[in-house]
């Protein structure tokens, strides 16, 4: 029997506003344990939230961003549940009203343009983080993460593979890092994602039993455990076996998925509003204003980088899945308007280079203006393209200016006609034979002289006055 | 000259002729406690030391403009106090000593007010007795056998017995007014948001609300002065202006229209009571003012409504006490779901289990529409039924509790017995209304208090009410007698044997038998100056 894979997706973001949600604590990552806290965040008796507005304002943010309606009257809910990390015993979060909800995002899967549905964006706190010590039998609570702002954007099972779901989570962080809400950093965590996935036979409209997995700590991950449940669960039915509504945990080491808990052991977190905070009236004009303020997103950007500058869709989409990325590509472009130049260099040896160094665009060196520069002097035939490739891979890792780079290592290319013609003579009597294939009409000997002048000079001769200089001796 | 007695608006009147000093009042107030909080037990923590302290360092100072500036109070112990033990009368924050001020107590501090200590009360405010203090129970100072009423009852038995100027209270279900009727005082539950609950230890929260609990009525409008206002740190603190209230203080209700609401006055409502309630409405009349019957149908269900919301906002609010953090945790545990059960079976009090468990069915998966949100169905019902007749009148005349103070231990074993006390005071929180509670007679010996209800916000008509009906007569100038036995000895059976405690004065009204035949002998403990 063929089976299609449902996925559904839930990912938690924490949005970088300056405070925490309901108090005035830091939000900022790290610090010493218990640092960032206040009686407030602490969960003390008597203790009242209080709405961050900007953290409204960046859920409403998202929220248009993933296109989807923004409620006119939204409220807060408490989801009561009993755990060391959360002092309240309750999270503050959203049930029945979230900010906004019935949204989309756009993948490219195979070729074709998929629309995944957003079900829900709302907005909760974070909670703390628990230290277990190894060999200890009590656990440590850090609080300073307690009380962040999180939205929650929930997906429609709209997901057919784990490729499209680690399509979908590329794109959902690329805009919300477009948007500048977050910074979605996965090993930081603030983005962090649970998925639901089941099977069905192929054309059948009833979701079969989902399981959702916990403890995904990158996309790989979430790739991964998908393909891992997608198999075991194909596995169970073709065995006759029946699959359970359940937890289960993803093992990175193991590459596994371990069952934490069944349907029946599920929470019941008696969710209510909120008595402590008003409900909220989004103003419609507040709304239109962040609307209006959106900045270009990447389906757009990337449209423009077809029309504008004549760039491939596909390039278009690399330069694109990135803010960083794009605005290092703009940027470089405003120095030196060769879209197309500018894209293969990006893409073939400066990606090629963040791959292998592991970085990405925010940790590297080299700089926009740089990149512009050393493909001036280029041009302006000072180094030849394969020295650039050398000078290109000193700019990366040390993040010197071009120019210096040529100078202190002697790069300059050799265009001087005298010059070259000492060395052409000097090539010519050294490869005789050669020389007489060439004559015989052997158009390939050309190339081997050529070759040998390049070696001659480490490749610093201008290639072109190379090829002229030596047809025109040899007659 | 007995300091002790004072009120804030004459002590403060000594304070600023430099008659007497902060330290002098103080001390009088701290002695007074030596000689009767052994039979009253208002309090729960005496800061001695720091309020003499502070006395001094005013008296140093000399500026006594401001009206509460050297005036010695008491704070109801689920009020944070930065520094101050605050116990909610809770064995699972016995220890709990807060790191913060709740606005209130800032703002006390901050005019100068010189904070005595913290008062008893109902664990988490849980309660209409003080008799679920997991500490000790408080006892009515006009009879110590009879509880001063409660959750707030530590705040009305210490104003009661003279043992602080004036004290803070809080409202869930009629925490304060209730007591106030109780031990006949002053007590008043502003608009909900009016005072910042910011540093209330929560027990219901859309409900609780501060208000002060005084000696007259001049006071409280002084004390409601100080307290009322927005705060950033509340978000269903009001953002609106506060008028002085103390302008409100005019003896005129001529050409006020009074409702009187015909379902507080019926079955189970004690004769004595009903009498002084429409005595009262009688003294209104003879000052111009105009009572008429009306009604407010939805009443009976408002307290069935109240302990599902109240509850299951309570399951929420106590959940933080889990042994984590601070607070008494549990000695022995095998592991951490072990030492939740434990910390929470053995920090909570009964009533306060039965509160949490009630809260927690009825927010559960299944029966939160059934219970939940039917009951803010209900609520809004309630609500509705008072706008009616605001539209109509200016303010309600209503008993506080369907009886004068009960005896201790009488209702303990009947939880739903004890929950009817709250039938006259409920409405009023679940509609988020201002109600004040004011001395206006007797019942077998203890004092009656009679309920004034206003419109959201309109503390000022209430208080005017007050005022006049206060200025009208004389109830509120009667002091209980604590004898040296330690039980108050003032009764209509057992008089005071101390004329210095006690000067009879007339009062304007007659305190004879009930006109009524349907005098509930079951709401009527000893039966005590009712002839049924």
């Amino acid at each position: 029997m063929n089976f299609e894979t449902v996925i559904g997706l839930e990912v938690h973001v924490e949005l970088f506003t300056k405070s925490k949600v309901f108090c005035g604590c830091s939000t900022e990552f790290g610090g010493e344990p218990n640092t960032h806290c206040c009686p407030v965040c602490l969960g003390m008796p008597g203790v009242l939230p209080v709405t961050n507005k900007k953290a409204v304002e960046y859920a409403i943010k998202a929220g248009l961003a993933l296109n989807c309606e923004i409620a006119s009257y939204s409220k807060f809910d408490r989801k009561n549940y009993f755990y060391p990390d959360l002092p309240k015993a309750y999270q503050i979060s959203q049930y029945d009203l979230p900010i906004a909800k019935n949204g989309y995002i756009e993948i490219e899967a195979g070729g074709k343009t998929r629309r995944i549905g957003i079900t829900r964006v709302h907005l909760e706190e974070d909670a703390g983080k628990l230290i277990h010590e190894e060999g200890k039998s009590n656990s440590l609570v850090d609080l300073n993460r307690t009380g962040v702002p999180l939205i929650e954007i929930v997906s429609e099972p709209d997901i057919r593979s784990p490729e499209e779901a680690w399509l979908y989570l590329n794109k959902l962080k690329s805009i919300l890092q477009y948007i500048e809400v977050s910074d979605c950093k996965m090993e930081e965590g603030s983005l962090r994602c649970d998925v639901n996935i089941s099977i069905r036979p192929e054309g059948s409209d009833i979701f079969g039993t989902k399981v959702e997995i916990k403890n995904l700590g990158s996309f790989k991950a979430v790739r991964r455990s998908l393909e891992y449940e997608e198999r075991r669960q194909r596995e169970v039915i073709e065995d006759g076996g029946e699959l359970v509504q359940e937890t289960r945990r993803w093992d990175e080491t193991k590459g596994i998925t371990i069952s934490m808990r069944s349907k029946e052991q599920a929470h019941d977190y008696r969710y209510f509003p909120d008595p402590d905070l008003m409900p909220m009236v989004l103003d419609r004009d507040w709304v239109c204003e962040i609307k209006a303020n959106l900045p270009e997103l990447p389906d757009a950007r990337k449209e423009r980088y077809v029309k504008e500058f004549g760039l491939p869709a596909y390039d278009a989409g690399v330069l694109t899945s990135s803010k960083a990325l794009s605005n290092f590509y703009e940027e470089c472009i405003s120095h030196y308007h060769d879209p197309k130049a500018v894209s293969n260099w990006v893409m073939v040896e400066m990606m090629g280079l963040m791959n292998e160094k592991g970085l990405e665009v925010e940790q590297i060196k080299l700089k926009p203006q740089q990149l512009a520069e050393m493909l001036r002097i280029m041009d302006k035939g000072v180094i030849s393209g394969k020295i650039a490739k050398e000078v290109f891979r000193d700019m990366f890792e040390t993040g010197k200016d071009p120019e210096v780079i040529v100078k202190e290592k002697g790069l300059v290319q050799i265009s001087d006609e005298n010059e070259l013609e000492k060395i052409a003579q000097k090539v010519i009597d050294q490869n005789p034979k050669s020389v007489q294939d060439y004559k015989n009409g052997k158009e390939k000997a050309l190339g081997f002289l050529v070759g040998q002048m390049m070696k001659e000079t480490r490749g610093k001769a201008n290639p072109q006055m190379v090829n002229e200089i030596l047809k025109k001796m040899l007659g | 000259m007995e300091l002790y007695r004072l009120t804030i608006h004459e002590a403060h009147e000594l304070l600023m002729k430099r008659e007497i000093s902060c330290e002098e009042l103080t001390r009088a107030l701290f002695d007074r406690i030596r000689i009767v909080d052994y039979a009253i037990r208002a309090y729960i923590t005496l800061d001695e030391d720091g309020a003499l302290q502070k006395s001094r360092v005013l008296d140093e100072r000399g500026d006594f403009t401001h009206p509460l500036a050297g005036i010695p109070a008491a704070v109801k112990d689920n009020i944070c106090t930065k520094g101050l033990k605050t116990t909610c009368a809770s064995k699972i924050l016995e220890n709990f000593i807060p790191p913060y001020d709740a606005t209130i107590s800032a703002r006390l501090k901050s005019r100068d007010a010189v904070i005595m200590g913290k008062t008893n009360m109902d664990e988490f405010a849980m309660g209409s007795s003080t008799e679920n203090s997991a500490f000790f129970a408080t006892r009515n100072p006009w009879d110590t056998g009879r509880v001063p009423g409660g959750s707030s009852g530590g705040s009305a038995a210490a104003v009661a017995a003279d043992e602080c100027i004036y004290a803070i209270g809080s409202d869930t279900g009629g925490s304060i007014r209730q007591p106030a009727g109780y031990c006949g005082v002053v007590g008043m539950k502003p608009t909900y948001g009016r005072v910042s609950r910011f540093g209330l230890v929560a027990y219901a929260s859309s409900l609780d609300q501060i208000g002060p609990i005084t000696k007259d009525v001049t006071d409280c409008a002084i004390v409601l002065n100080a307290i009322a206002g927005h705060d950033r740190m509340d978000s269903t603190s009001a953002d609106m202006p506060v008028p002085d209230y103390t302008l409100s203080l005019k003896p005129d209700v001529s050409g006020m229209k009074i409702g009187i609401p015909r379902e507080y006055l019926g079955e189970g409502i004690d004769g004595e009571v009903r009498h002084a309630v429409l005595n009262a409405a009688k003294t209104f009349e003879n000052m111009g003012a105009c009572c008429e019957e009306i009604s407010l149908p939805h009443t009976e269900y408002a307290l069935w409504a109240y302990y599902i919301i109240a509850p299951a906002e309570a399951s929420s609010n106590l959940a933080r006490y889990d042994g984590i953090r601070y607070g008494v945790r549990a000695k022995d545990y095998s592991d951490l779901i072990d030492l939740y059960k434990r910390t929470r079976s053995e920090g909570f009090g009964a009533e306060v289990k039965r509160r949490i468990m009630l809260g927690t069915y009825a927010l559960s998966s299944g029966y939160y529409d059934a219970y939940y949100l039917k009951a803010q169905k209900v609520r809004t019902l309630v609500k509705k039924d008072f706008d009616r007749v605001f539209e109509k009148y200016d303010f309600i005349l209503a008993p506080i509790a369907p009886t004068a103070a009960f005896r201790i231990g009488e209702n303990t074993d009947d939880p739903l017995k004890m929950y009817m006390n709250d039938v006259c005071t409920i409405p009023v929180n679940m509609a988020g209304l201002p109600g004040i509670s004011i001395p206006c007679g007797f019942s077998g010996g203890m004092p009656v208090g009679l309920q004034i209800i206003g419109r959201p916000f309109d503390e000022t008509t209430i208080l005017q009410a007050a005022y006049a009906f206060e200025q009208a007569t004389e109830y509120h100038l009667k002091k209980p007698c604590i004898e040296a036995g330690g039980h108050a000895a003032f009764s209509r059976d057992n008089r005071c044997k101390h004329s210095s405690d006690f000067t009879e004065r007339e009062i304007g009204v007659d305190l004879g038998a009930p006109q009524d035949e349907c005098v509930k002998r079951r709401n009527v403990p000893n039966g005590k100056g009712v002839k049924a």
